[in-house]
């Protein structure tokens, strides 16, 4: 079973911060960087204009669609998708075990530049990554003395 | 798995939606999107056929409120129930923080079912879960036709373990509700426990 992730305000700004870098260097509309089940950790760039929740679970949908074709053909995992619109062009590529890097790009940028860009921060990624997922083992939270009535109350059972 | 973002006070949850093909699992969704503020849900995404099956997902971003500052939402998703799409089930799996199985009342759907809960089974222990402690919730749908079979007979032999189950018109609306809140609940309640 996977791990539960938990995002801080460090590893949060950090994976902020290097989006926004990527999507600077790489000249892209925007970055969204994925949890492999589809949740959305952070993004950079135009993302307002876009429907980035539901990019980030089609993404995820779509990579691991992808990651059963290849284990079909005896690959462990395509390492980068590639996606060519008549203006926009979207690349998804793999940030160690848990994260998905997709950047959405336009006539402004190229895809070799893209590949550049991802490959130089996909490190800062995955480090920022495992730093909270070592944090979320030892982690004791607001969330832990959460009670049913205030459960119910959410969802208007009071 | 569940994600929080402290940062920006989020507590992202995956429910998916199970059960055998023309269960009714993608009209809970729609039914829910249809019936919820614009504000508190994203865009319902379906893949699906031209004759309307399920391809390989249909996916509901929705947000119930907050609790305690944090803004609570639930990523809503169905798996294709036709039997050859089992390796797209499995994928949508993967990550996920409760179940919601929608079984179909009707008598020759008996065996569907059956089928459908051991496929379940199978890949949530292939994906390292223990089926038996995962939030889930068991919905009878189709309860208004007039060959569903006896709610207790159904009830028996797809629910022994008694976990939350619900009968359910889903196509009007019956029991949709109910059945989300149950299983958001557990999950909720899940959520705090492993804190």
């Amino acid at each position: 079973m996977v791990q539960s992730l938990i995002l801080h305000d460090e590893e949060f700004n950090a994976l902020v911060h290097t989006a926004t870098e990527l999507c600077k260097t790489a000249s892209a509309r925007a970055v969204l960087l994925v949890d492999k089940d589809g949740q959305l950790l952070a993004t950079a760039g135009d993302d307002q204009a876009l429907d980035a929740l539901s990019i980030a679970s089609l993404t995820a949908g779509n990579v691991a669609a992808t990651d059963g074709l290849a284990k079909l053909l005896g690959e462990n995992e395509f390492g980068e998708l590639y996606h060519q619109g008549e203006k926009d062009n979207i690349h998804i590529s793999a940030a160690g075990e848990r994260v998905l890097m997709v950047v959405i790009f336009n006539h402004r940028s190229s895809l070799g530049l893209v590949r550049l860009r991802v490959q130089q921060v996909v490190d800062t990624v995955v480090a920022t990554v495992r730093r909270a997922l070592e944090r979320t083992t030892v982690s004791s939270d607001a969330l832990s003395d959460l009670t049913v009535s205030e459960i119910d109350a959410l969802l208007g059972e009071e | 798995m569940s994600f929080i973002n402290y940062s920006s006070r989020e507590i992202n949850c995956k429910v998916v939606y199970y059960g055998p093909g023309l269960g009714g699992k993608t009209t809970n969704l729609e039914y829910i999107y249809e019936n919820t503020n614009p504000d508190a849900k994203g865009r319902m995404i379906s893949l699906e056929t031209e004759t309307e099956r399920t391809l390989f997902f249909d996916f509901l971003p929705l947000s119930l409120g907050e609790i305690r500052g944090f803004k609570t939402r639930f990523h809503l998703y169905t798996v294709p129930g036709q039997v050859f799409y089992d390796a797209s089930r499995k994928l949508i799996l993967k990550g996920v923080d409760g179940v919601v199985f929608v079984a179909d009342s009707q008598a020759d759907r008996l065996d569907a079912n059956l089928e459908s809960m051991d496929n379940l089974t199978t890949h949530l222990t292939e994906h390292g879960y223990d089926f038996q402690s995962i939030p889930k919730v068991i919905q009878y749908n189709k309860r208004d036709l007039p060959n569903a079979v006896n709610h207790d007979y159904l009830r028996s032999v797809l629910n022994p373990g008694g976990v939350p189950d619900y009968q359910a018109v889903a196509i009007e609306g019956t029991g949709v509700f109910e059945t989300l809140k149950a299983v958001a609940k557990q999950v909720l309640v899940e959520l705090k426990r492993n804190r």
